[in-house]
């Protein structure tokens, strides 16, 4: 009997001696194993980073590449937190993150407005494409149009599966419902998965359903989905990512000075040649294109 | 269904080869839920004790609402400590949000209605009859609740694995306030939603198997513990 409460207090004591473990191991698990740590970095004052990003940065890989890299150059220590674009400029508004990378440029503009953010630049671009079973049952194949391949959809009314999460991609794929002047509210052919793009490509591949996709993620999951892109290439589907600031006037505790740092860093040649190369040994083609300097007009989507 | 295999197979290779990663996320769930378990358990029993003991105005309401607390929705408690702990909300001078203080903040209130429920329970099933007996033999008020908790060691335990079990697995919480940053909050739950998302399914069952292997250990052990002192 002695035995037993002994045994539970021990318990006890490991238990809390893990979480004291937890505790003081927590700087040296700042730095990640895998990230190679040959010269001591820069010590910034404030090394703190909070990145809030969107889901497709994390899903392709990119962020694993280029945040050790950036750390190891600068010192800071980066909270790369990924949620939708939606979320993300929602966190940069209320100050709860330093830097954006994100895909939506219509919200990020009217962001940059309220005057939320500061030196928002161009980094990248992929496309959207829209992809659907091979058998093609609303015949989009070789449609040029993205508006007019929605339409053809809605009136076939094949099964469309819709993000529905505000994200960057859905937004997109708002407005082009919208161009294409189709109500999908309440459309028994149009459901919203609420999740995010690799599972919705999942349920779409599930329901051989037509929907929208960044390539980058598509790319990176097509051997799992059985779906093929039917319509790509219109200047509407350009995929356009900014790096914004967050305004440091929103609250003291915004790390101006590493939001500027991480914004330099991904327009800077180095990094933009990482990010052209990206990809192209795993999927026989890059995923995102370098745009650092260009303008949206020259990439020709507005 | 290869995938499945696959990722049981994954498992093992990733297991054999001790790979750091794999190790370092494995131990950092084990820490933080392990750390939540205990701090509810100190809190939990102390408060099940007591509500358990005594009787007063609203009791039955609080119980009620300590059960309603055992199925608390982790994404909801994690978006409320998120917002609790953002660098200029109420506690956002304390700066723990996306490290795992802030996992454990969550997980803690994720399980201390389990543990506390239970503890009630358990506590309310010891006969009243032996308080009674306990003091008219004479002992002190901290002896009488050192017999009761002797007495309902095998459910306490058992509040111990119900809260443990409910927080190892939880994912909502510990992805809103953790943030699934590699090295830093990266737990198993966060780390298999993002494999998933990645499209490398078999990594993330492996994952899942690596998660499973974790709770049945800790179960194991503390089944041990509860079915030796039975034994006597």
């Amino acid at each position: 009997m002695k035995n037993a409460v002994f045994s539970f207090i021990g318990l006890l004591l490991l238990a809390s001696l893990v979480l004291g473990i937890a505790g003081c191991s927590k700087p040296s698990s700042l730095t990640p194993v895998s990230s190679p740590t040959p010269a001591a970095p820069p010590k910034p004052a404030n090394p703190a980073l909070i990145l809030a990003t969107t889901t497709s940065t994390q899903d392709s890989g990119l962020l694993d590449v280029l945040v050790p890299i950036f750390q190891q150059k600068t010192g800071y220590v980066v909270k790369p937190i990924a949620v939708g674009t939606g979320q993300a400029m929602a966190m940069g508004e209320r100050g709860e993150a330093d830097v954006l990378l994100v895909h939506a440029p219509e919200s990020e503009v009217k962001f940059m407005q309220a005057g939320h953010g500061v030196n928002r630049k161009l980094v990248m671009h992929n496309d959207f494409i829209i992809i659907g079973p091979s058998a093609d049952p609303a015949g989009i194949k070789e449609t040029t149009s993205a508006a007019a391949a929605l339409k053809k959809i809605a009136a076939a009314k094949t099964l469309f599966i819709s993000r529905g999460d505000n994200s960057g991609t859905n937004q997109l794929e708002l407005k082009l419902w919208k161009t294409a002047s189709i109500d999908v509210k309440g459309q028994t052919w149009y459901q919203e998965s609420g999740q995010g793009m690799g599972a919705t490509l999942g349920i779409a591949a599930e329901k051989r359903a037509y929907t929208i996709t960044d390539r980058a993620t598509y790319l990176a999951l097509r051997k799992n989905l059985g779906l093929d892109i039917l319509v790509e290439k219109d200047p509407i589907l350009l995929n356009i990512y900014h790096v914004i600031q967050v305004n440091p006037q929103k609250s003291d505790k915004i790390n101006a000075e590493g939001a500027k740092a991480f914004a330099d860093f991904m327009v800077s040649p180095e990094t933009q040649e990482i990010i052209r190369n990206f990809g192209i040994d795993k999927f026989g083609e890059p995923l995102f294109f370098p745009d650092a300097g260009k303008t949206e007009a020259e990439l020709g989507s507005v | 269904m290869d995938l499945i295999l696959q990722g049981i197979v994954q498992a093992f290779q990733l297991l054999v080869r001790g790979d750091p990663e794999m190790l370092r996320v494995a131990a950092l769930s084990l820490a933080v839920s392990l750390g939540a378990t205990a701090i509810s358990l100190v809190l939990g029993v102390a408060s099940g004790t007591a509500i358990g003991l005594t009787k007063f105005m609203g009791r039955r309401f609080l119980v009620s609402l300590i059960n309603t607390g055992m199925g608390s929705p982790p994404v909801v408690v994690g978006l409320i400590v998120t917002i609790l702990l953002w660098r200029n909300g109420p506690l956002g001078a304390l700066g723990l949000l996306y490290t795992p203080f802030a996992m454990v903040i969550a997980q803690v209130i994720i399980s201390l209605p389990i543990v506390t429920g239970f503890t009630i329970a358990s506590i309310q099933q010891v006969d009243p009859k032996l308080r009674l007996q306990i003091l008219s033999l004479g002992a002190s008020r901290f002896q009488m609740l050192w017999l009761f908790l002797k007495e309902t060691r095998l459910p306490l335990l058992a509040a111990v694995m119900a809260g443990f079990g409910a927080i190892i697995s939880e994912v909502g919480a510990s992805m809103m306030v953790g943030g699934n940053i590699p090295g830093q909050t990266r737990v198993l739950t966060t780390a298999i939603v993002m494999e998933t998302s990645k499209g490398n399914f078999a990594l993330a069952i492996a994952l899942g198997v690596i998660l499973m292997v974790l709770v049945f250990l800790v179960n194991m052990a503390l089944t041990i513990i509860q079915q030796r002192s039975r034994a006597r």
